[in-house]
């Protein structure tokens, strides 16, 4: 069925496209298809690149897209693989999405080396444009400080200034905790401790029992997909909020609330950059994706959606598909995009929106499947990233 | 107070409780492996994806039919472990007189099928299964608290671990068993219908799987690959214990989880080889496991 759908794409384009050459365009996106992050990129991340390349009508504007996709398994090692292999073999321009930080930063090296594209959505290490940026990658969704700047800040906020962090013991658990830290730092708050544990994992209740016995008001935590919803669900068990100490989780998704159900999820404070109940816009969008995946689409997901749209305008513009020729048209042009509104994309790679800080909804106020978020506060895009200058990123100096 | 490399004794309490709980799943996921082994002579890899089915069951049991956590405790074991019956009788049946490695190549393939469909069906992110309100809440025992569940976890687990021994060490259906695994034949010659008792002995092992599913389901998330994440360190148990001892897989079983729990504390970054390193410990020392036969 995507075979056919493509080959008559294809073939459409071509005579539409009339004397004007098409451009051939592959794209690959590369994520985690059978693990902890399957849900909030996996499959879902695919089905939204399909929908940029039919939204954008590629196959109308002479532009042949093909997507391939594949399994990293979350290992840094098995990206690198699929990455030299999808360059150097089979073609590939750009690769969209990537989560597990370990692995963008490897994808995001290979792609420097061989001058290509990456627009990462999935991972979350703020290194990707800070210290180690490329001219060659986009960071699009959001980053580990943007995170820690929304969620971190309004737990300070409210008074929470004690911290003990527990940290998924890889590279994006250690930015996160890094770039955390100093914005609780920065606002007179105080880290009392950390606690790093093996990614993925399954128990937590010895490392939330040390959080526990340090007395801090706040329990970071610094990890995503399953091991955040596990350590979650047995920080409610061992009667951890009850004794008055506050999680704070730094980065879930839409998929790990549902997985949590509302009963234990409920109050929740989190940085997302995109919420399926924004507006009429991303309403719209969601309802087509739920359509084809049978659940409402992650930030994550989005990003790569908007990533594509992004990439397929510049090709468009450029009429080419050098990856030095399009990263220079996506950096000069403002991006717009129906779920991510206007931005742009820096000098350093980031791309830069607003973020929005949520509260999860109690079951009695969630009026129906997927309504888990109550708007708290909107973080202009101006803020909401780490500002250009701090970065240390050698593009910018 | 004094206090232990810098850690008070009360956390260390805690911490050794912590590590008893988990060292139950390992024990119960272990003797499972080791009834299996020890009788059967297959290398269970399917455990694990058993266990994830047994939690799975107690899930689908109580969304769509509203059986809660007790009647799914009793009624997923029986149905998951009549699966693995089905499985014994149609393919893993056809492979005992070939080596070991068919059986394990076999049942890590089945393994890989029943993640992959409830992967398909059910995503990875996990579902949510709570706590029976029996056992809500916990206890303060002045060192941590201890939620309720997480006691009966263990208790229900050493029950189970010394039922099965005391049943196969210690009654004649045991010693029907372990007789027919020396000597089917002559077992066979007195009447007793040998392929049966190996049939309900993988049913039984397989159910041992789902019932540690089932008790694991409140606490962590129910998702196609919690057996898999699992099911390594599980090997690594029997392993050290001695491939095929159901005494020495019930103990090392606890004693790991206790070993990993303080580990945990003193060096966390090493919680997820520990376990490991000590099997190549045991393995350079005792190959035979620490309470294993020499072949």
């Amino acid at each position: 069925m995507k075979l056919k759908t493509l080959i008559t794409a294809t073939a459409l384009g071509l005579i539409m496209a009339g004397p004007v050459m098409a451009i051939d365009v592959k794209i690959g996106v590369l994520n985690d298809r059978s693990g902890v992050y399957a849900d909030l990129s996996g499959e879902g991340s695919v089905i939204a690149a399909q929908m940029a390349i039919e939204d954008f009508g590629a196959a109308e504007k002479g532009i042949n897209v093909e997507i391939v996709s594949a399994d990293h398994q979350n290992k840094p090692d098995v990206a690198s693989t699929i990455a030299r292999q999808w360059y150097d073999q089979d073609g590939v321009d750009a690769i969209f999405d990537v989560p597990t930080s370990s692995a963008a930063l490897a994808v995001h090296e290979i792609t420097r080396e061989k001058d290509k594209i990456f627009i990462n959505s999935g991972a979350a290490a703020s290194e990707i444009t800070g210290t180690q940026c490329s001219p060659n990658t986009v960071h699009w969704t959001y980053d580990t400080w943007a995170l820690a700047n929304g969620t971190g800040s309004a737990m300070v906020q409210t008074g929470a200034d004690t911290w003990y962090f527990l940290t998924a013991d890889y590279a994006f658990g250690h930015a996160l905790e890094r770039d955390t830290m100093a914005v609780v730092e920065a606002m007179g708050g105080e880290v009392l401790g950390t606690v790093r544990h093996p990614f993925p994992g399954q128990d937590f209740s010895s490392f939330l029992l040390q959080a526990q016995a340090s007395g801090a008001k706040v329990i970071g935590l610094a990890n995503a997909g399953g091991d955040t919803v596990n350590a979650i669900k047995q920080a409610a068990e061992f009667g951890i909020t009850q004794g008055g100490q506050a999680l704070a989780g730094l980065l879930i998704f839409i998929t790990d609330v549902d997985a949590l159900g509302l009963q234990t999820a409920q109050g929740l404070v989190l940085t997302e950059s995109f919420y399926w109940d924004l507006n009429d816009e991303t309403r719209e969008w969601s309802a087509r994706f739920q359509e084809r995946r049978n659940a409402k689409p992650t930030m994550v997901q989005a990003g790569v959606y908007a990533g594509v749209l992004h990439y397929l305008k510049a090709i468009e513009a450029t009429q080419s598909t050098d990856a030095d020729t399009v990263m220079a048209e996506m950096k000069a042009t403002p991006t717009s995009d129906p779920l991510f509104g206007e931005g742009e994309v820096r000098a350093d790679g980031r791309k830069v929106h607003d973020m929005y800080l949520f509260r999860v909804k109690s079951p009695e106020e969630s009026t129906g499947e997927w309504d888990y978020y109550e708007l708290v506060a909107t973080i202009p895009a101006d803020s909401a990233f780490r500002p250009l200058a701090d970065g240390g990123c050698e593009l910018v100096q | 107070m004094f206090e232990l490399l810098g850690i008070a004794p009360q956390a260390l309490f805690g911490q050794l409780l912590l590590g008893l709980i988990n060292g139950s799943f390992y024990a119960m996921l272990s003797l499972g492996l080791a009834v299996i082994f020890g009788l059967l002579n297959i290398i269970n890899f399917a455990h694990g994806a058993q266990y994830m089915a047994g939690a799975f069951v107690a899930w689908m049991l109580l969304t769509y039919l509203g059986i809660p956590y007790w009647g799914a405790l009793v009624l997923s074991p029986l149905l998951v472990g009549a699966a693995g019956i089905v499985i014994e009788r149609l393919m893993i049946a056809r492979l005992y007189h070939l080596d070991h490695l068919y059986g394990l190549l076999l049942t890590f393939g089945l393994a890989l099928i029943i993640q992959g469909l409830f992967r398909n069906s059910y995503g990875i992110s996990g579902l949510p299964y709570t706590i029976p309100t029996e056992f809500q809440g916990g206890q303060n025992l002045g060192f941590m608290f201890l939620p309720n569940y997480r006691a009966w976890v263990v208790v229900a687990s050493v029950i189970v671990c010394f039922g099965t021994w005391f049943m196969i060490e210690k009654t004649r259906l045991g010693a029907y068993l372990r007789a027919a695994t020396e000597n089917p034949t002559m077992v066979g010659a007195f009447g007793i219908n040998v392929p049966r008792l190996i049939t309900l002995t993988y049913g039984f092992g397989v159910a041992l799987a789902a019932f540690a599913g089932v008790l694991a389901a409140p606490i962590y998330s129910v998702n196609p690959n919690m057996g898999a994440d699992l099911i390594i360190v599980v090997f690594a148990v029997v392993v050290i214990g001695g491939m095929g001892s159901i005494l020495g897989a019930i103990l090392t079983g606890f004693g790991l989880g206790l070993i990993e729990g303080l580990t945990k504390v003193f060096y966390p970054e090493g919680s997820a080889v520990v376990i490991f390193v000590i099997m190549a410990i045991v393995l350079m020392v005792k190959p035979a496991g620490l309470f294993g036969r020499t072949a």
